[in-house]
């Protein structure tokens, strides 16, 4: 086996070279902008692998573990190096356009400012909120880390280090990890794709000038403020098999009743129709407002151009509803992630077979009902990286294209 | 951005000579068809409560039996579920919560607002990203750590301090005051130091009297929030005496043998009013509270 050090050496040596020619090659053009590509990227490269290693302590490539493990750990090093190599290409590139970093977070600074000295007078006004983010937030945060690492049982002090088992154990078949996530992706995926497409389309409906807009605006919008638990329960007498409405309108009919909640394909689907009759009226408002900051002129420029209402509909105003439409898909991601928990709940609790048990369905399950706190810790840490993840690919996809009109 | 929808006229006088327009019978409205959209929109959205309410005064043979006439039993379902289900208990719970929580929320933001925008203090852009960082942390990713440190460490399962403390700080409400502040004109704070006032001073005389539409704004947000909160009030709370209304609604599924549908959907109907009776009122206030998001 190969010693820790050598890893350790090697490892760092080769991701700074790598990161020495990246961002090299990146600021190649610009002045100074190659020496401090190759100082940053190598600086960034090294301490980066060390990142989640220096933690672990390189347990991964213990005599005793397999071959994911070492897999594993070298993936780790490798996204450790490039997250921090990709946190310098960023400092570089706002370096070079000689911004003032401070005001890149802060935003510009701003005038009326309190003259004369008062000491610790801002601290004392902070304090309270900066005692409650760190206690409830970051300690809870790094705890879950470092939870992740360790079996843990709920109800025991006692804790033993696992490296990265809580990890690998989802890969596991008999853990059934696959489905979960196909489940949270599948509910996700529709919930908010059918919530704006359905919410747009409303929404432009009830912006035209039409008598009572702020009437059809109100019976419209309402389902926002109804708890996803109010969601679960009035839907569950709409999809209930043997006495929900929609098994007695098809048995009146003559049809044979729909497992609505105990079949595994259709499940899901009851799940997606109660969480978008809730998130409707949300998408509904915001559009509602969205098209109201269309400016006329262009859409009279291109009726005079010869542009139809559908054309009009996809060239002008959906591009000019791009902002809109990247926040409203941001809050309907981490809706459909997070805030379906009560529906699902009570609607089909996870089943049948697990067909509508979401990812933090199963962090709740797993970590509270079967008490496995590390096994819990390491799912939570996986829709951390999923629900960042896809809030990036989000701001990189549309955030460059949207349109910041009128 | 509440304003009134302004009247598009997409015909110009090219087009009217190209397609005449379609002649409409008197009878049927301008944009029928949006009415029509709306109309249906409108039914579809509101017939799942509107099914909820009828079920919730019927018995379960009359349900089983898909009666469209509502049924005798809402008195007996009332004192079913607010007196022997202790839901009444439960909502007054919640109102107690959601109140601590949205005020709570209000003066911590105001402070930190107040802080960030009118003082100058070392590592204060350090301070901002780390309120800044929280945005992507939301409970929910957390929750088995915090859940951990709260009943372990701190010993405060089952107690109201457990439920609500982890909800008085919020970023959101730190950077909405932070903008509104910012935008206020500067001569404001300048005429406030020349009449000698003190930053406290200068929070409960100009800036809380100019602030009260972000103030609404924060509160409804919050308000819907944490009366809708489930999760972590259903972990928390485990064997506690202060439990709030979602949670509470779990106790109407269980009845008898068989679920009773009627008081389990007057549960939830009952547990609703507040925040759709808050949301529409304040509607204005709520999607002022997103401009910090919408508005570039």
């Amino acid at each position: 086996m190969i010693p820790v050090e050598m890893i350790q050496l090697l490892s760092a040596a080769i991701l700074a070279l790598i990161g020495a020619a990246l961002l090299g090659f990146l600021g190649r053009r610009s002045v100074n902008g190659l020496r401090n590509g190759v100082v940053v990227g190598a600086l960034a490269g090294a301490i980066g692998s060390q990142l989640f290693m220096l933690p672990l302590n390189y347990c991964m490539f213990e005599a005793e573990r397999g071959q994911t493990d070492m897999l594993a750990g070298i993936g780790l090093i490798v996204l450790g190096a490039l997250a921090l190599i990709w946190g310098g290409a960023f400092l570089l590139r706002f370096l070079d356009r000689d911004t003032d970093w401070r005001t890149l977070i802060m935003g510009a600074s701003t005038p009326g400012l309190f003259r004369g000295q008062w000491g610790i007078m801002p601290w004392l006004l902070l304090a309270p909120s900066l005692v409650i983010l760190t206690l409830f937030l970051y300690y809870p945060a790094i705890d879950n880390l470092r939870l992740s690492t360790l079996l843990a049982r709920l109800g025991t002090d006692r804790t033993a280090f696992v490296c990265l088992d809580n990890f690998t154990k989802l890969f596991d078949p008999r853990q059934n990890y696959g489905q979960t996530m196909y489940a949270t992706f599948f509910i996700a995926f529709f919930v908010v794709f059918i919530g704006l497409a359905l919410g747009l389309f409303i929404a432009y409906m009830a912006y035209q000038p039409v008598k009572g807009a702020n009437i059809y605006r109100t019976l419209l919008i309402w389902p926002y403020a109804i708890s996803p638990v109010a969601a679960g329960i009035i839907f569950n007498i709409i999809f209930n098999e043997s006495s929900g409405i929609m098994n007695q309108i098809i048995r009146a009919g003559g049809g044979t009743p729909v497992e609505w909640l105990q079949n595994s394909s259709i499940a899901p689907w009851t799940i997606i129709a109660a969480s978008v009759w809730k998130s409707l009226g949300f998408n509904i408002l915001f559009y509602i407002a969205g098209l109201q900051n269309v400016p006329d002129d262009l859409q009279e420029a291109a009726a005079i151009d010869g542009a139809n209402t559908v054309q009009r509909f996809f060239q002008i105003i959906l591009p000019l509803l791009g902002p809109i439409t990247f926040f409203l898909v941001i809050t309907n991601v981490t809706y459909a992630f997070f805030d379906t928990y009560g529906t699902i709940d009570f609607l089909t609790r996870g089943g049948p077979a697990g067909a509508t048990s979401t990812m933090i369905y199963r962090v709740i399950n797993d970590g509270i009902s079967k008490r496995d706190l590390g096994l819990a810790a390491a799912q939570s840490l996986v829709l951390f990286v999923i629900v960042i993840g896809i809030t990036i690919v989000q701001f990189r996809t549309s955030g460059r294209r949207v349109t910041y009109g009128a | 951005m509440a304003q009134k929808a302004r009247p598009y006229i997409p015909l110009t006088a090219t087009q009217q000579t190209q397609r005449p327009p379609r002649k409409r019978p008197n009878w049927l409205p301008q944009r029928w068809y949006a009415h029509v959209v709306l109309i249906l929109s409108c039914f579809f959205v509101g017939l799942p409560l509107l099914y909820a309410m009828l079920v919730s005064t019927q018995t379960n043979a009359e349900v089983a039996n898909f009666r469209l006439t509502p049924g005798s039993s809402l008195g007996e379902h009332l004192n079913q579920v607010l007196v022997n289900r202790y839901l009444g208990q439960f909502i007054w719970n919640s109102v107690v919560l959601s109140v601590v929580i949205t005020v709570g929320k209000t003066i911590l933001s105001l402070m930190s607002g107040l802080a960030f925008v009118y003082f100058r203090f070392p590592g204060k852009w350090l301070v901002f990203g780390f309120v800044l960082a929280t945005l992507m942390m939301p409970t929910e990713i957390l929750i088995i750590g915090l859940y951990r440190f709260m009943t372990g460490t701190l010993e405060w399962g089952g107690t109201f301090q457990g439920l609500a403390a982890p909800f008085l700080a919020s970023a959101t409400g730190t950077f909405l005051f932070r903008q509104h502040f910012a935008n206020l004109p500067a001569e404001l704070s300048e005429a406030a130091q020349m009449d000698g006032a003190n930053p406290i001073q200068f929070l409960f005389s100009v800036l809380i009297p100019m602030s009260w539409n972000t103030i609404g704004a924060l509160a409804v947000i919050q308000f819907i929030y944490s009366w809708n909160m489930y999760l972590w009030p259903q972990l928390i709370m485990q064997g506690g005496d202060f439990q709030v209304v979602q949670v509470g609604l779990r106790s109407l599924l269980s009845v008898d043998t068989s679920i009773a549908y009627g008081p389990l959907m007057l549960g939830a109907v009952i547990a609703s009013i507040p925040p759709v009776v808050v949301f529409i009122l304040l509607q204005k206030q709520f999607m002022s509270g997103f401009q910090i998001t919408t508005d570039k």
